[in-house]
């Protein structure tokens, strides 16, 4: 459950021309690198940011809505949930994992994330104040991911592409579960349709925010394009988003909270109103309402799961210990 | 008594047992354990739906598994009391799951042969879902018991506090009692050989001592509780009962 | 310094008459709670029926700057093909 341009990509790189040129070939044959092959340095860092921030965004992404598996109003609805935020665990799991391969451990990444060095999707920093907001983070969050994560199964960097094409097998039932949960606020009592309005009121600017800057501002970006590590541009994945979400939200009965919010027949797309970017710059600074609790919730549960960590390496030195004299 | 009541009793076990395990999730010592914690927990989260499901069958007033989950305050939950324990620390957790799990176990595989459908139905399933937990628990319990002498002292704190809610599990209410004759649920005293099995042999890897148990705490079925418990209840059943009769 | 807990590689057979392939990778202490972070992990939707794990450090790779000497001698022995040889239609389908 992840999508948000890539904060603060450094693509710089001090190979040669030839070696560059002869990395780029391959790239442009949409030939897949692998752990062990050369890769340009700047590849290398920008990977391991981007997989990094896309880890420690499904990490934290289970605090939000984990919020809510103690509360769901159904035993079905639980476990769903239960099943779903376990999913994003699983997700941060296996693309720790496809950065381990680029020689960084867990344990240093999980360092970064704990000590604030390392971003994560900013739309986490926002609170899930009501019931609706598990829906509607399924429909929009996890609908803008899959628009942002499906290219990513064709990223030049093989482990990454090969983590995402399992985390979008698991990600299509998010987004089904959460708009269905939003069908059953709308199309429900009046108390429960003013609770899935006043969600998505909160949530649709988050949600637009997370593809990132506009293209003319993001920095990094075309060296990230060419090497094929992103393959989309934030305004046109974000236009893509858009488009798809205004007739489901038609559907519900709901309203998107922008005013300039209309059909454009030229371009054949939406047009929306002006994004605050100030408030997405305070956010992915750490300034969002929810920022040092979900950093503070990380780092207590690695702080408090330290002694079962160094338990299981003890007994597992005990084990060897012993079976060595055995022999 | 009534049949029904005893799966209600069973049911609360379940339920209750998996919203304290998934009070971890997201919390967890290390991602995998975030991962195997939900799978537990939705384990018996299932095995609560079916049979609060069947529980309301049998009653035969209309009330779905929703009605009976939520509806309830905590003097008419009868789950026992080792479920509702908090989880304190990963010490406690894997330990009450693992005497969960190595009596069920031996429930459900003695109820194979239910004279409710439903019931062999989800003997079946839980069975071997019970046969996971004790390995996965009680592997834990071996390595926190035999890790560090940090990890040793907790898990001995976990056998001191939990222990005394043992005895309860293999006691059966009015309402096992009427299911037991009906030959619905078996003997819940009859469980007692293999429970003890699987416990001696996990403490003796783990090092820890099997307590003596100067008494045993009781009440759960006669919703006789811990404190806890209704923080739970007013917790899970919060959303729900702030719009009655809405659908979810 | 912090302890690290060792990665291992998960490999997965999806039914009997298959082969394990490998899913992805875990962290683990030991090879028992590996085999079950496996199957917590990696076999939630009904993925498969027999795991193996093996501890990262285990495997030992070909080295990729000798890709070119490993793989390519390979190419010009066409003999090795069963369309090199032209066998007449008459003599039906071998």
């Amino acid at each position: 459950m992840y999508s948000q341009g890539l904060i603060g990509a450094d693509g710089r790189t001090t190979e040669s021309e030839e070696f560059l040129a002869r990395f780029q070939a391959r790239i442009d044959a949409e030939e897949k690198i692998e752990p062990t092959d050369a890769m340009p340095e700047g590849y290398r860092r920008t990977l391991v940011r981007q997989i990094g921030q896309h880890a420690h965004s499904e990490i934290v992404g289970m605090l939000p809505e984990g919020n809510w598996i103690t509360r769901a109003p159904s035993l079905r609805r639980k476990a769903a949930l239960l099943a779903k935020v376990q999913d994003e665990g699983g997700h941060g799991l296996y693309l720790y994992c496809a950065a381990e391969t680029l020689g960084v451990s867990r344990e240093e990444m999980t360092e970064e994330l704990l000590t604030g060095k390392a971003k994560y999707s900013s739309i986490f920093n926002y609170p899930t104040l009501s019931w609706a907001d598990i829906g509607i983070i399924g429909w929009l969050v996890d609908g803008a991911a899959i628009m942002n994560q499906i290219p990513l199964c064709r990223c030049s960097y093989g482990p990454y592409a090969r983590a995402m094409i399992r985390v979008c097998k698991e990600e299509s039932f998010h987004q089904r579960q959460g708009y269905e949960l939003c069908m059953s606020l709308a199309f429900g009592t009046p108390e429960q349709k003013a609770m899935v309005q006043d969600a998505l009121n909160r949530w649709w600017w988050p949600s637009i925010m997370m593809f990132g800057p506009h293209d003319a501002d993001s920095q990094h970006s075309d060296q990230s394009m060419a090497w094929k590590i992103k393959r989309f541009s934030n305004d046109e994945l974000r236009q893509k988003f858009i488009d798809a979400t205004v007739p489901q939200a038609e559907y519900l009965g709901l309203t998107l909270p922008d005013p300039d919010l209309k059909w454009n027949e030229e371009k054949g797309g939406y047009d929306h109103g002006p994004i605050d970017w100030s408030e997405f710059w305070r956010v992915v600074k750490g300034q969002g309402p929810m920022a040092r609790d979900r950093i503070k919730a990380r780092k207590k549960a690695w702080d408090e799961g330290a002694w079962v960590r160094e338990a299981a390496l003890a007994h597992a030195e005990k084990r060897r210990a012993r079976k060595m004299a055995a022999e | 008594m009534a049949v029904w009541e005893a799966l209600v009793e069973l049911a609360d076990d379940h339920l209750v047992l998996g919203h304290r395990v998934s009070e971890w999730c997201g919390h967890a010592p290390m991602l995998e354990e975030d991962l195997a914690m939900p799978n537990m927990a939705l384990d018996v989260i299932g095995t609560a739906r079916t049979l609060y499901t069947r529980a309301g069958e049998l009653e035969g007033k209309g009330r779905d598994e929703d009605a009976i989950a939520y509806l309830r305050n905590e003097r008419e939950y009868r789950n026992c009391l080792l479920v509702e324990r908090p989880n304190e620390d990963f010490a406690h957790t894997m330990l009450r799951q693992l005497y969960f799990a190595a009596f069920m176990k031996a429930f459900w595989d003695a109820a194979l042969s239910s004279a409710d459908d439903v019931v062999r139905g989800v003997a079946g399933k839980a069975g071997k879902e019970m046969a996971y937990h004790i390995r996965h628990a009680g592997e834990w319990v071996i390595r926190l018991g035999d890790g560090t002498e940090q990890s040793a002292r907790r898990m001995r704190d976990a056998v001191e506090a939990l222990s005394i809610y043992v005895d309860e599990l293999f006691d059966s209410s009015d309402a096992a009692q009427a299911a037991e004759a009906a030959g619905v649920l078996p003997k819940r005293s009859e469980m007692r050989a293999a429970f003890d099995k699987v416990i001696g042999d996990v403490f003796s890897e783990a090092l820890l001592e099997l307590p003596a148990v100067p008494y045993g705490q009781r009440g759960g079925r006669s919703g006789q509780h811990g404190e806890g418990l209704g923080h739970m209840l007013a917790e899970m059943q919060s959303l729900h009962r702030a719009h009655p009769g809405a659908a979810w | 310094m912090v302890q690290t807990t060792p990665l291992w590689e998960v490999f997965i057979r999806p039914r009997n008459g298959l082969s394990h392939k490998h899913v992805g990778s875990i962290h683990a202490a030991d090879e028992v709670l590996a085999l079950q972070a496996a199957r917590d992990v990696y076999t939630r939707r009904g993925e498969g029926n027999s795991i193996w794990v093996v501890r990262s450090a285990d495997i030992h790779a070909s080295d990729p700057d000798q890709a070119a000497e490993n793989f390519e001698p390979t190419a010009d022995k066409i003999y090795r093909h069963p369309t090199f040889y032209d066998i007449p239609e008459e003599v039906g389908h071998m």
